[in-house]
């Protein structure tokens, strides 16, 4: 249990020990807090002393009589309010001028409590400014989370787009010097290096459209009744002669016609990654088997490989944004770093899942269930 | 011109009683080859690996005169664990970590490693893509290498 510091003001013993007693004893429990929030109380009889109090002890909350034979409550809370924002105070006020009022809310003072009051009406504002500390707390909290999110984003992104221009703008130098002498062959490797960099470079953009676009929900979806078969047809053909190139043979294994209500782009998005990523991380002479299978609950694409495989530890970063495995055999494998995490923010789309069972040297299985009902 | 280069390298090995070693670890091998190609033009002897590890495996057989790290290889920090692990068998290297981390997104090498600098102890960074005069001049500080070669 969470434990609220709450500074009782009033120059009546009687009053302090009296809230003091409900307070001990009361615990605020709300459903989307994981924790109960419980209160220990501090008194004090003057304006002056509270200040004293704040200053050593910084309570949460405070609960400030106006009528205090020094300064007076609202002097106390002007001198909150400039020096720790965060507290929370509550007025007490035995009679509410609407000048007082006026002058407590600009000063910050988040509730107002009536004198004389009962328990219930001293617990139902302390509820209310418990709820009010901990979602100021939370949003404080996703802000910063946010900002780092976003920081690394940024960091990332640009390590990855400046690297392969880096790379461009060290061989159009060599060129531009004659680094090589005149012969135009003589620059043929390192051309073909920099193209090389440009496309890999174009399909790191490309997929990070995809993703923006994704995740800020602008993506207009066309859902209709697609042919999942017919799609991963598709994508075995157009991705074929990369695969021969590779030594690589696909099959695919599914009846004739499944269908889906789905936006067919996001379905083509999902069979591209995880084919091309099959084929990719495949071993010359290697295997990949697409199946799709149907009941009447739901719909399951498998890709399955006979590639290098994933190392255990690294199967909870694959897809994360950005993340590529690197080893001996990746190495000379490119890609954006993105297509997992786009496959799997489309499957969440559809509220499906993506598994994955993979062994290193053996191969992997990317398994896609998506409900029909969604 | 080839021959050109070649002689002007053979000007400066006379020059240099002894060449200079130098590694450099980095993931991207256009990187790798780029400045390969400049540093050995400059007269130095490149010993180059594509990864933390390789690096690893290098330095626990040749001590180089100075090495060239990438931050970002197998892992975020590699350049650090492997700025680390010289410094301990070879207190007297050189350590030059270079990445393409933009310092326009504030912090030069991510968040966490804030912290990690301090154990850390490279003689400088460099952002990736500075001009290979520039790096001549730092290689030849770290060095104390006088003059131009």
């Amino acid at each position: 249990m969470e434990i609220l510091k709450v500074l009782i003001v009033d120059d009546e013993p009687g009053i302090r020990s009296g809230i003091s007693r409900i307070l001990t004893k009361f615990i605020v429990d709300y459903p989307f807090m994981d924790d109960n929030i419980g209160f220990s109380t501090l008194e004090a009889s003057t304006g002056e002393e509270a200040i004293n109090i704040i200053e050593k002890d910084r309570p949460h909350i405070v609960l400030l009589d106006n009528k205090l034979p020094g300064i007076h409550g609202v002097d106390v809370l002007e001198y909150i309010n400039k020096n720790f924002p965060d507290i929370l105070v509550v007025m007490i006020t035995s009679y509410a001028s609407l000048d007082l009022a006026v002058k407590a809310t600009n000063f910050g003072a988040y509730d107002f409590v009536p004198k004389p009051f009962t328990p219930q009406e001293l617990k139902s504002s302390m509820e209310n400014i418990t709820k009010h500390y901990f979602l100021r707390r939370m949003t404080q909290k996703l802000n910063k989370e946010g900002r780092q999110i976003r920081f690394r984003f940024l960091s990332v992104l640009s390590h990855e787009l400046k690297a392969p221009l880096n790379a461009i703008e060290g061989y159009l130098k060599m060129i531009k010097e004659h680094e090589f002498g005149n012969n135009i062959e003589n620059y043929d490797e390192i051309i073909e290096r920099s193209l090389s960099r440009i496309s890999s470079m174009r399909n790191m953009i490309m997929d990070m459209l995809d993703l923006t676009q994704i995740e800020s929900g602008k993506k207009v979806r066309e859902i209709s009744n697609i042919n999942i078969t017919q799609i991963a047809r598709t994508a075995i053909d157009t991705m074929n002669p990369y695969a021969i190139q590779k030594d690589v043979t696909i099959f695919l294994n599914a009846p004739d016609d499944i269908y889906i209500q789905a936006d067919q782009e996001e379905m083509e998005i999902i069979l591209n990654n995880l084919i091309s990523n099959a084929i990719k991380y495949n071993i010359s002479n290697g295997k990949v088997f697409c199946n799709i299978t149907k009941n009447e609950n739901e719909i399951v694409i498998s890709v399955e490989d006979t590639g290098i495989g994933i190392d255990k530890t690294d199967i909870s970063k694959i897809f994360e944004e950005f993340v590529r495995i690197k080893n001996e055999y990746t190495k000379t494998v490119s890609g954006s770093g993105l297509g997992l995490s786009i496959v799997k923010k489309i499957v969440n789309l559809y509220n499906g899942k993506i598994d994955v069972i993979s062994k290193p040297n053996e191969g992997s299985i990317f398994k896609v269930t998506l409900p029909l009902k969604h | 011109m080839i021959r050109d280069i070649y002689l002007k390298k053979l000007v400066i090995d006379i020059m240099n009683a002894r060449k200079y070693k130098i590694l450099i670890a980095d993931d991207d091998t256009d990187y790798l080859f780029q400045l390969k190609y400049y540093l050995e033009k400059a007269g130095f002897e490149i010993i180059t690996a594509e990864s933390q590890r390789e690096a690893e495996k290098i330095i626990s057989e040749i001590k180089p005169d100075l090495a060239i790290l990438d931050l970002m290889m197998e892992s975020d920090d590699s350049g650090f664990i492997l700025s680390y692990k010289i410094k301990k068998l070879y207190p007297d290297i050189p350590v030059i970590i270079s990445t393409a981390v933009a310092s326009e997104t504030g912090i030069t090498f991510g968040l966490s490693a804030e912290e990690d600098k301090r154990w850390i102890k490279a003689d400088l960074y460099l952002e990736k893509g500075i001009r290979t005069e520039q790096l001549l001049t730092e290689i030849h500080k770290l060095l104390n290498i006088n003059g131009n070669s």
